[in-house]
């Protein structure tokens, strides 16, 4: 996995709540047997009409936010289904961060899997973030992740908490599974004890 | 000496019983069961492959095609979609070459993954069970630890047969008294959602109890643990009782003689203490649920069926211009009486109601009756073998009689990646899940509700109250 440390780039303002896991990749892209490709294919629904025209007013289509690697996004971002593909499309578009004031548990997961750095603020910090991504201008953000700030176009730094361990993950690249197998033995001694008690399972 | 014990919830006992280690907040737990469908599972596979990898315990794991399948009979032939074909031929080999326990297309017993886990004595009370999809909830009515998983963490339990979890706050929601005529599981767990929001049980495991909850059958208790997820919580668990084990015994896969001994035993303790602590608590009275129906697209969206089209008006901060959306979406206009809103189709079936006692429920509206013409109305098992006893009890013929298409299992019409679609515009009476923009097909109409009501739906034309009928 790529490593994540600073990141600076344009933020895109969405500020929708409850954006879904459909609209960020229907079914319809579902079908692949590849994690690649799902870009052009982000928020379907929402960017392109009946007809495959992009739709002009949509965010993501503006030339100058068709280049966003940030995301400001409504609460519960991400509700809905398990699926990875929708991780995988915001990677693939170039999304790498996105910023919020809650996630749904399950995508919030699924984005440290792929490099991406889920942020939860505050709603003060969320609409000012907001404002400054709606701003062409002022739009540009830099996220420094090892000192956990945000850092706006005026230089106003601002704090964020982050879980160390995905921290940790995600400044390293490191890949899980890798990881637990570090711990191979410790899972079949327990396998072992446990299959003894839940001779069932 | 007298050692003393701290009070545990049910949720807190089945995490201790799975858990090898932990290290701040970040453990790493036991998976009893991994479920696997085609969709979420390729790239984890071909990962696997990449790095030379195999499944840890293929004994545990167990694969069945079910989102992309198509539901008409010619399906063995005709799969809707070159990709789809692919797709499930993908799952096929990697089934057959990583040696786990498979399903195929053309076995009998093969359906939606979460009816086939219960149906085939996989679920048990107690366990840790994962799948890469978010309606593995389901079988937290069994008092199963279950929840969705994304494509790496499929791939890390199929390599390591752990996960990498964060424990999970402890909610609870307790529904108490008697359900009036007509109220079922399903408006049960959509009125929670309702109440508490879709994001209401984020970070959570909620343990759904009282004696509303303990008086529904265990078909009932899979539906109001199925939309866990809905309100936001990964799962939802119902402590197992006498009703729980009699579902479980002599299951294909459950345990038999002295092992089934010991595992009662054991699922004896899978209780809430009583003095245990919840992080949040939610009571509701069952004589306050309605049959109800969903009127937006956020599964929040709820009201009872007797009830008005809501204005925008009524709600508060970024909640306004989402309701906007929703009655422009759903072409809906504030003031309207629910029940004169009209539909053009049905759809039963999903893991949230496409059980055996689902399907009755249905008969026991429509039998004799007409669906209303010019109304599309499906019906999908949930599974070949909830299609087969469907048959034999001659509910297949009821439905068939009274207008409904009778098809084959599969996720269908709930996620629309088969060729069961929404046309853009068509208002739809779904058992399913979920009513997000574009779910059922790009421009649909998603009304979620219980069976009874989309049967009654499908009768008169229009949304309906199922205790007029």
């Amino acid at each position: 996995m790529e490593k994540f440390n600073i990141l600076e780039g344009i933020a895109a303002p969405i500020p929708l709540i409850n954006i879904d896991t459909d609209m960020l990749i229907p079914k319809q892209f579902l079908k692949t047997i590849k994690r690649t490709g799902l870009g052009e294919n982000l928020f379907f629904e929402m960017r392109y009409d009946q007809n495959g025209n992009e739709i002009k007013d949509f965010i993501l289509n503006k030339d100058h936010y068709s280049k966003a690697s940030i995301i400001v996004g409504g609460a519960n971002f991400g509700c809905g289904s398990s699926r990875e593909h929708a991780p995988w499309a915001l990677k693939d578009f170039g999304i790498k961060c996105i910023i919020s004031t809650s996630f749904a548990d399950i995508f919030f997961n699924n984005c440290f899997k792929n490099g991406i750095l889920p942020i939860i603020v505050s709603e003060d910090l969320h609409q000012i973030l907001l404002q400054d991504a709606e701003m062409e201008t002022t739009s540009i953000m830099k996220i420094d992740l090892e000192n956990q700030k945000i850092v706006r176009n005026n230089g106003d730094q601002l704090d964020f908490e982050v879980d160390e361990f995905k921290k940790y993950c995600l400044l390293n690249g490191l890949d899980d599974i890798g990881l637990t197998l570090k711990s191979a033995d410790k899972i079949s001694s327990f396998e072992k004890e446990y299959s003894k008690k839940f001779s069932w399972s | 000496m007298k050692i003393m014990v701290k009070s545990r919830t049910l949720y807190d006992k089945i995490w201790d019983n799975h858990l090898i280690q932990s290290e701040n907040d970040t453990s790493l737990i036991y998976i009893d069961r991994h479920l696997v469908h085609e969709v979420t599972s390729p790239q984890a596979f071909e990962g696997l492959r990449e790095a030379g990898r195999k499944v840890r315990a293929p004994e545990k794991t167990i694969a069945v095609p079910d989102h992309n399948v198509a539901t008409t009979s010619d399906r063995l032939t005709n799969f809707g979609s070159e990709e789809g074909r692919i797709q499930l031929e993908t799952l096929d080999k990697n089934a057959r070459d990583f040696g786990i326990h498979y399903y195929a297309v053309d076995d009998i017993r093969q359906g939606i993954v979460h009816i086939i886990g219960p149906e085939q004595g996989w679920t048990l009370p107690g366990m840790t069970i994962v799948c890469g999809d978010s309606h593995t909830a389901t079988h937290g009515a069994f008092g199963a630890l279950a929840h969705g998983i994304g494509t790496s963490e499929v791939e890390h339990v199929l390599a390591t047969q752990t996960l990498i979890q964060q424990k999970s706050k402890n909610m609870k929601v307790e529904v108490s008294g008697e359900l009036g005529k007509g109220v079922t599981a399903k408006d049960i767990t959509l009125t929670i959602i309702g109440k508490t929001g879709t994001a209401g049980g984020t970070g959570h495991v909620i343990e759904y109890c009282g004696n509303a909850i303990e008086s529904l059958s265990m078909e009932g208790r899979m539906t109001v643990c199925n939309m866990a997820i809905e309100g936001g919580a990964r799962a939802g668990l119902i402590a197992p009782d006498q009703k729980t084990l009699d579902y479980v015994k002599g299951r294909p896969n459950s345990p038999k003689g002295e092992k089934w001994d010991q595992a009662v035993k054991l699922w004896k303790t899978l209780f809430s203490d009583p003095d245990a602590y919840f992080d949040k608590e939610i009571f509701l009275k069952a004589e306050d649920i309605a049959p109800v129906v969903t009127w937006g697209t956020s599964p929040e969206d709820v009201l009872p069926i007797t009830d008005f089209v809501p204005s925008p008006d009524n709600f508060r901060g970024s909640k306004v211009e989402a309701a906007k959306r929703s009655l422009e979406y759903m072409g809906l206009r504030p003031g309207q009486k629910l029940q004169d809103i009209e539909v053009d189709a049905v759809f039963i079936g999903s893991c949230t109601n496409g059980r055996i006692e689902d399907l009755r429920e249905v008969e026991k509206i429509v039998k004799g009756k007409k669906v209303k013409s010019g109304i599309r109305a499906m019906v999908v098992p949930g599974s070949g073998l909830v299609k087969k006893q469907a048959e034999e009890e001659g509910i297949a013929n009821a439905l068939k009689d009274a207008g409904f298409d009778w098809r084959m299992p599969g996720c269908s019409m709930c996620l629309a990646m088969n060729p069961d679609q929404l046309l853009p515009e068509e208002r739809c009476a779904a058992t399913s899940n979920r009513n997000f923009e574009g779910r059922q097909g790009r421009g649909g109409r998603t009304h979620l509700m219980s069976p009874a009501m989309a049967a009654a739906a499908a009768i008169t034309g229009r949304l309906t109250d199922v205790r007029d009928i």
